[in-house]
């Protein structure tokens, strides 16, 4: 296994009386799909907030690349190349989609907007992603389908040559075919050497195209395991349980 | 190349637009064919309407609630308002005639110093809304109250400041000459066509789908032949008595007006800023998490709605000749956010255009001076008003419906 592009150490969080994250581990490796799952409430949310930098740990180590870092800001993260995709999209309906894509980081020549360049570079990401569903890339997001609007917001993340994105349970509104789309495309993206980190309670997308596991457990971090090194019920036992014969915690630092 | 559909005809245009009105996204239309619907009622009931005179009037009528309704549209865009903007415009036009009448300043410092007043008001306002997070309703409705007693002690109770200076009254009463407003309007149509035309040759440049020039033209065309038309209009002489004071050209406060939308456009639309405003109106949240300072454009967009309120300002006090409690009172902000309303912003946020102010200004002050030549009162005037209003966010509210948000 290559070297972790992003390491979490013992990282502590929360929120007045109640206590979140209890000293959580966690390592994302370039081109692997690493699968973040646990119930609800186990603290995946804070988890994915405190390495995009909207929640600030009260402890723990935040390595990138090797080197320990701050992340006090989104902007930090940002600055590291880590993009989020939530799970409410962060999209503005009434822009459209090149608009939407370098929101926050405009192209610009002088003062005004290079909306041609922007035009040029969000079509040759689409493009690249083998997007094709979209009729305009002019056209609002308001009138995108549900799918469309998951791809554009990958696509945003793709667009900033990001090394870890992170996707907030991207499948969980769609239907058959379009969870196959997006799934296509959160394959295509560690195969072109991003670390991706996928948020979902669907344990059936999680064998499709993850390449480890990491099981979140009332806001600690039961094991973070190779996904060919487990079954389906172990994974749930890490779910419901915390724990699984024949999985120790140990494996995650592996 | 593998996203867009083969280049589109005239009649694939015609049909894109026709869905994107019928999924709700209807932008100005309801304010051009109220405006057409008004002015062929008023002219079919009342013979003074359609007159030289009455037009220009209609012009200099609207100017005020007009620059209102422009700044507001950058508050409106954020999904907030700012109920004391009115006021805004009654405390800097205060401020100016004060300065000029009392003190005898030059109108030059006189106006940047109640500008200046329109911005601190504005910044005091927005630091409020965004960084202590009072809502804009509760904020604006206090400060209505509040820029109405400032008023109030600056013009005295019950008195009113006469002001003489020639450039300031001249704003809203005197015209250009009718050469002038020729060669503006040559002018003005010739930088348009060129913008339009740069706009389409840059992008053919760098091989992306542009507009249709059959569209563009047609567009184009059209808008200049009104303009044309309405130019020749106010060139005709409109004096009662053409011995005593000759009375054609083009309002002084016309070029202004264009001024104004012409830079807020470039804003809104050039800029990042612009963009960022329509991001946060949008989706506040999305915004935030893709690094915009949300705070900062929240506390500018209030910074510029008062500031343009300023402009206002001058243009009441230009008009009336004086400052007196009840400037940029009455229905002034009611019929600034009723124009911008009925021109296509939405309450909602997110969406609008500087245009919008114009054109729903236009109809605000058709219905205003098409009821009073017809003898109707006021009572009758401001129920009207208020229906249209509530029609146009009705029409605002069941369009988002349409639009399957």
């Amino acid at each position: 296994m290559s070297e972790a592009i992003l390491s979490l150490r013992n990282i502590n969080k929360s929120f007045g009386a109640v206590h979140v994250l209890r000293g959580v581990d966690l390592d994302i490796y370039p081109g692997q799909v690493t699968a973040l799952v646990g119930d609800n409430g186990a603290g995946k949310s804070t988890l994915i907030k405190c390495i995009a930098g909207i929640y600030t740990p009260e402890s723990g180590e935040y390595h990138f690349e090797g080197k320990p870092v701050s992340v006090n800001g989104p902007r930090d993260a940002t600055a590291l190349g880590i993009e989020v995709v939530y799970q409410d999209l962060a999209l503005c309906d009434n822009l459209d989609i090149v608009h939407n894509m370098f929101l926050g980081r405009e192209k610009k020549k002088g003062v005004t907007l290079d909306e041609s360049n922007m035009e040029l570079l969000a079509r040759q990401t689409l493009d690249g992603l083998s997007v094709r569903t979209v009729k305009s890339i002019r056209q609002t997001v308001s009138s995108l389908s549900g799918g469309q609007r998951q791809t554009v917001a990958i696509a945003r993340a793709v667009l900033w040559n990001n090394k870890v994105v992170i996707l907030d349970e991207p499948t969980a509104a769609l239907g058959v075919s379009q969870t196959e789309q997006v799934l296509h495309l959160v394959r295509r993206l560690a195969d072109a050497g991003i670390a991706v980190v996928l948020i979902s309670h669907n344990l059936t997308d999680v064998f499709e195209v993850a390449d480890n596991v990491a099981a979140l457990y009332l806001g600690t971090m039961a094991a973070q395991v190779k996904l060919s090194e487990v079954s389906t019920n172990q994974v749930i036992e890490l779910i419901t349980t915390g724990k699984s014969a024949g999985v120790t915690k140990t494996e995650a630092n592996k | 190349m593998s996203i867009d559909t083969p280049t589109p005809t005239l009649k694939t245009a015609m049909g894109d637009y026709w869905s994107r009105v019928k999924s709700g996204d209807i932008g100005s239309l309801p304010a051009v064919l109220g405006l057409v619907v008004l002015c062929g009622v008023f002219t079919a009931m009342s013979s003074s309407f359609l007159t030289p005179g009455n037009f220009a009037n209609l012009l200099t009528q609207a100017a005020g609630v007009i620059v209102v309704a422009m700044g507001l549209i950058f508050v409106l865009l954020l999904g907030d308002i700012d109920l004391s903007a009115g006021y805004s415009a009654g405390v800097s036009g205060a401020v100016l005639v004060i300065l000029v009448s009392n003190h005898h300043w030059n109108w030059i410092p006189a106006l940047a110093l109640s500008i200046l007043a329109g911005m601190v008001m504005g910044s005091f306002i927005g630091w409020l809304v965004s960084y202590l997070g009072v809502p804009s309703f509760v904020v604006t409705l206090a400060m209505f109250l509040a820029f109405q007693g400032i008023l109030l002690l600056l013009a005295g109770e019950g008195g009113t400041i006469p002001i003489n200076d020639k450039t300031v009254v001249a704003i809203e009463n005197s015209n250009m000459t009718p050469i002038l407003s020729w060669t503006f309007f040559f002018g003005a149509g010739a930088l348009y066509i060129l913008s339009g035309l740069r706009k389409m040759a840059l992008r053919r440049k760098a091989g992306l789908k542009t507009e249709l020039a059959q569209l563009w033209a047609l567009k184009t065309a059209g808008l200049l032949i009104i303009c044309a038309g309405a130019v020749y209009a106010l060139n005709l002489e409109r004096s009662n008595n053409v011995q005593l004071v000759s009375l054609k050209g083009i309002p002084d406060v016309v070029p202004l007006i264009l001024a104004i939308l012409v830079v807020g456009t470039f804003f809104l639309s050039r800029t990042s800023f612009g963009r960022h405003l329509y991001a946060v109106g949008g989706n506040a949240e999305a915004a935030r998490r893709s690094g915009i300072d949300v705070k900062r454009v929240r506390l500018m967009a209030f910074v510029i709605c008062s500031t343009l309120a300023a402009v206002a300002g001058l243009i009441f006090v230009s008009r009336a000749n004086s400052v007196s409690p009840s400037t940029g009172g009455n229905a002034t902000l009611l019929y600034a956010v009723g124009a911008a309303v009925i021109g296509g912003t939405s309450l909602f946020g997110g969406k609008g255009k500087m245009r919008d102010a114009i054109l729903g200004g236009l109809v605000v002050a058709v219905i205003d001076n098409g009821m009073g030549l017809l003898g109707y009162s006021a009572g009758i005037k401001y129920i009207v008003t208020g229906l249209v209003l509530l029609i146009s966010a009705g029409v605002d509210a069941l369009s988002r419906k349409g639009g399957g948000n």
